[in-house]
């Protein structure tokens, strides 16, 4: 009989011995983000995303919907604006759903865009079902595949700081995959009204809506 | 330059006037030339997806950085882009693609016969108005009246170009691709 994922029926209580706690990690990757624009995918990456910097942030732009469209935004973003920092923060599962996104942004290369893939190996809002990255796939070989030129899997604490250099490197684009503990931090409430964040955001970015 | 038809040349040169300065395309023959002028274009960045969908977060996202960017997709590639509509529609982002259509008029490869029949219903049921183009002369003032409202009304527009305007493609009566 062909493989069959790994069964789970919720998240880990507390952050197994040698695994990063998920909010951590991303805080320590992305470090000070005063001077960046955000796009982040849907729940879990989303909310690691405003633990930092706020839930009333302008210039983060959280989906709560259209899954898979976090990389490709970015993109039009760091386009759009090649003299910021453009990040986008987004989950396994998200990423998954449209992985051809990285070979676009590969070879199109913006300097100034950076993606990181935070990686619990679990689709955590449907119920904790084990993703591909729990079965053996690797999104950073992907990554590599699609020509990013700056790629690092991130697995334990020592290895953040090298990686958030990397992030924060305007040397062409990068992507970091960091591996977290499959937990559930308490969700951070934020509107869904993506029409009033979007021009929030472009008020913030561009002085007008 | 090329042997395509003027309008496609005057179509580019009408995006660049309205300050398009990211195309994105899933290559297609009744784009070549739009596809051509924006990689010979040193002023725009020209983006070759992998999927029509990417092209989709690629306009909202450009519009987030305050930039005009235009997906040309083939009407096979608008059934990839169905759930990120939802990101036009719910966030109400600007949107503007041109389809160059199969599965229509006299069209000879029956795979292309059930997307094409849906381009239409499927793109106004997530609420990007169609403008359906079939002759050479209701190109360019379609065109720009689509470039209006999508850029300065900020609506979602699609622009069909129909197998009138492209001719349907010649397959022999074995037909392959």
């Amino acid at each position: 009989m062909a493989s069959k994922p790994k069964l789970r029926t919720g998240p880990d209580e507390a952050v197994a011995e040698g695994m990063l706690e998920r909010r951590h990690a991303v805080a320590a990757l992305l470090g000070d983000v005063d001077d960046a624009l955000i796009v982040t995918g849907l729940a879990g990456s989303k909310d690691d995303v405003l633990a930092i910097t706020g839930a009333d942030c302008p210039t983060a732009f959280t989906l709560s919907g259209a899954m898979g469209a976090a990389t490709a935004m970015g993109l039009g973003l760091a386009l759009a604006q090649p003299e910021r920092r453009v990040i986008v923060v987004t989950g396994d599962g998200e990423l998954l759903m449209n992985v051809g996104s990285l070979a676009t942004v590969g070879v199109m290369n913006p300097p100034n865009l950076s993606i990181v893939c935070v990686d619990n190996e679990h689709y955590g809002e449907t119920g904790w079902q084990e993703s591909h990255t729990g079965r053996g796939v690797d999104i950073a070989k992907m990554a590599e595949g699609g020509q990013i030129p700056n790629v690092r899997t991130v697995t334990q604490d020592s290895e953040l700081a090298e990686a958030a250099a990397i992030l924060r490197a305007a040397n062409g684009t990068s992507f970091v995959l960091v591996k977290v503990a499959p937990t559930k931090p308490p969700p951070i409430h934020r509107s869904r009204d993506a029409s009033w964040h979007k021009a929030r955001f472009r008020e913030a970015v561009l002085g007008r809506n | 330059m090329s042997d395509a038809p003027a309008w496609q040349g005057e179509l580019y040169d009408l995006l660049r006037e309205f300050d398009v300065t990211q195309f994105s395309y899933v290559p297609d023959a009744g784009h070549k030339e739009l596809i051509n002028r924006s990689i010979a274009d040193p002023e725009v960045e020209s983006v070759s997806l992998t999927t029509e969908e990417e092209g989709v977060a690629l306009q909202a996202g450009a519009h987030l950085g305050g930039a005009k960017s235009v997906l040309l997709m083939q009407s096979s590639g608008v059934g990839n882009c169905v759930n990120f509509f939802s990101l036009i529609k719910h966030g109400r982002f600007p949107f503007l693609t041109f389809v160059s259509m199969r599965g229509d008029f006299g069209e000879g490869n029956p795979w292309q016969l059930a997307m094409g029949k849906a381009t239409q219903p499927v793109m106004e049921d997530s609420g990007i108005t169609c403008f359906r183009v079939e002759t050479e002369a209701d190109l360019i003032p379609t065109a720009r009246a689509a470039c209006t409202m999508a850029y300065q009304a900020e609506d979602a527009i699609a622009v069909l170009l129909t197998q009138k305007l492209l001719g349907a493609k010649a397959f022999s009566t074995g037909g392959e691709s």
